[in-house]
């Protein structure tokens, strides 16, 4: 069952094909045993996340959004409230939701082509192995890597290696992607392409994408909305903001929209506080 | 990429990167770094196996003197002058019956070498002539369905090492076949690891005489039968128990340590646990496993020399046992022989280790 968000006369002008729900997370409590009692990461988090949203998450540094987004990921396990993805609630991990991590964790002594294969052999097992080899080859190809194939994972550049995290991520078709600040050790050029390869892919697939990041520009780039979250412990949604820039973006009109200061302001202000 | 295959990657591959500063020399145009390379690299080491030698002369020749003013000391003071006047005539003229026994110094050790060679050579002749001459009888036997007569003459020193290589390297697939599985399953679960733990405390320190000792007891009652020669089995059997221990956890510890990332890639991706074990889990502790084989394999040749000595089996160990019994005027530059043959062996052994890593592991860097 999916529930509908009721609109709420917000300034959000319907740009979604669909206002179903894909990701509800509702009364979400993270709490860590300690010695001097229990610690609590995440209380009474609500979020709800509308089908095709790309919504970015900001916050402080220890602030629990990596929790946060391990719990949907179904890494981590949740201590109260539950996490549902089409209204059904998720036990454990599965490939319904991709996730690419900050590092891009990329088995070194396999090939480009082989790490994209794991996850695509797994996902399409009746496929035959030419198509589940077109299905990769072709993801390689988007995140710019046909030169790459059979390349080691251990011979590429920190960037390229994160460009197969991602092709590795979209390949599985899940239906919802979630990003651990993918870019956060890349250098600003590399860092650049990569939001522009991401954003990309991500105009032709429209998958549910939730992803955390430390750049307020990058946040404001790549989202929809950008969810504040308070500083823990006990954290929670803060704010949201909405941004109503048309898609597909080009870095330079963003760069040049009237809002795009407005926005950035709101948020340093919201971090700054 | 096109991937080039020089010499030059071929010997460090190997972990003989020192061969190419002679390679350096003979082709490429020399800078001057490739001067300090080369003195590095090859001249440094050459000298201070000249000082070893030299020292070990020097020594040598010393205890030699020693045990010389001994001899004629005693000889004085047990028979009266002329005996001892004789005995250092004896000694000075290079007679083998009344020679100090001592450390030998390297001539004398160089001599055996040549002489344990010659005597290969002469038993490899030997072994020929019998083939030859008992071909056509051993035919007839075999027909006869009689068993064919074989060469029953003593092993020479060459035979004798590749009959220790042979119980090294049964041992040594003893070993992998036993550690290896079960590091993976002591790994791969807590409980299991809990288990075995005080398992691998308590016997990976055990000595190996006492290992042959304990394959001694059960290989002998298994065997009561058989009129079949036990001592290679116990020698073998005996060389896998001692040397596993650093394979089992070595394998343990990298199963268990698998980067976390990868981890969850596997559980996002919900592999099978077939799929994890094989495509996750053991590509990425094959690095740790190898450290452990390596290990494995040059305590196996360590113990090798104590167990066949203990076990009669033939060998290596046996030959410096047998020399050491013996007590002839060379057997003691036989015994330094078997050393330099057996450090050699096992360097070799540990080049070979290194070299099947390098080409099966993903990672190039921390090999050494």
């Amino acid at each position: 069952m999916s529930t509908i968000i009721k609109e709420t006369g917000n300034t959000h002008n319907g740009i979604f094909p669909s206002n179903e729900v894909m990701l509800d997370l509702k009364k979400l409590k993270k709490v860590y045993p300690t010695p001097k009692g229990d610690y609590v990461v995440l209380e009474d988090l609500d979020l709800q996340i509308r089908k095709e949203e790309f919504v970015t998450i900001i916050g402080h540094s220890g602030c629990g959004k990596t929790t946060m987004l391990s719990m949907i990921a179904g890494l981590n396990a949740i201590s109260g409230g539950h996490i549902s993805v089409l209204g059904k609630h998720i036990k454990g991990p599965g490939p319904d939701r991709g996730v690419i991590f900050q590092a891009p964790s990329l088995m070194p002594w396999m090939t480009a082509l082989q790490n994209v294969l794991l996850g695509v052999n797994q996902v399409f097992p009746h496929a035959t192995k030419a198509q589940r080899n077109d299905i990769a080859k072709y993801y390689l190809q988007k995140v710019g890597l046909e030169d790459a194939f059979n390349k080691r994972a251990s011979e590429l550049s920190q960037g390229m290696q994160q460009r197969v995290g991602i092709a590795r991520a979209f390949a599985i078709k899940p239906k919802v992607l979630l990003l651990d600040e993918p870019f956060g050790m890349l250098d600003s050029l590399t860092r650049g392409e990569l939001q522009d390869i991401l954003i990309e892919i991500w105009n032709k697939e429209k998958i549910t994408a939730v992803m955390i990041t430390h750049d307020v520009d990058e946040a404001i780039f790549l989202a929809d909305r950008v969810v504040m979250m308070t500083s823990g412990p006990r954290a929670k949604i803060g704010d949201i903001l909405d941004i109503d820039f048309e898609r597909p973006r080009t870095r330079k009109s963003v760069l040049e929209h009237d809002d795009y200061y407005k926005y950035r302001k709101h948020l340093i202000d919201f971090l700054e506080h | 990429m096109k991937q080039s295959i020089t010499l030059g990657k071929v010997t460090k591959f190997m972990g003989l990167g020192f061969l190419n500063t002679f390679k350096d020399l003979f082709t490429g145009k020399l800078e001057k770094e490739d001067y300090i390379n080369f003195l590095r690299k090859s001249v440094v080491p050459l000298a201070s196996i000249l000082l070893f030698i030299g020292l070990w002369h020097l020594g040598a020749k010393s205890l030699y003197n020693t045990e010389a003013e001994f001899k004629i000391e005693k000889a004085l003071k047990d028979q009266g002058p002329e005996a001892a006047e004789a005995m250092r005539a004896c000694i000075a003229s290079g007679d083998t019956s009344c020679q100090p026994n001592t450390l030998p110094s390297p001539s004398q050790v160089w001599t055996s070498y040549k002489s344990l060679l010659k005597d290969h050579r002469i038993i490899k002749a030997d072994k020929l002539a019998f083939a030859e001459k008992t071909a056509a009888l051993n035919e007839k036997r075999v027909a006869a369905g009689k068993d064919a007569i074989t060469y029953t003459g003593r092993p020479s020193f060459v035979d004798q090492i590749f009959r220790s290589l042979r119980t090294v390297f049964a041992g040594f697939l003893l070993a992998l076949l036993i550690a290896v599985p079960l590091g993976i399953f002591i790994g791969l679960s807590p409980t299991l690891k809990s288990s075995f733990n005080w398992f691998i405390q308590i016997f990976k320190p055990v000595s190996p005489v006492v290992w042959y000792l304990l394959v001694f007891m059960i290989v002998k009652t298994l065997l009561i039968d058989s009129n079949e020669d036990s001592s290679f089995t116990i020698s073998f059997i005996s060389v896998g128990l001692c040397s596993m221990w650093a394979t089992l956890v070595n394998t343990a510890m990298g199963v268990s340590s698998v980067d976390k990332d990868y981890i969850n890639v596997a559980k996002v991706l919900k592999l099978g646990s077939f799929q994890k074990i094989f495509k996750v889990v053991l590509p990425s502790s094959l690095p740790l496993i190898f450290t452990g084989l390596k290990i494995t394999l040059s305590v196996a040749w360590m113990v090798l020399i104590a167990i066949e000595l203990l076990a009669q089996s033939p060998g290596l160990g046996l030959f410096v046992w047998e020399e050491f019994q013996n007590g002839a005027n060379d057997s003691n530059a036989k015994i330094i022989v078997a050393m330099f043959v057996i450090g050699i062996i096992g360097f070799l052994l540990d080049r070979l280790m290194l070299t099947i890593q390098n080409a099966v592991s993903f990672d190039k860097t921390d090999a050494i």
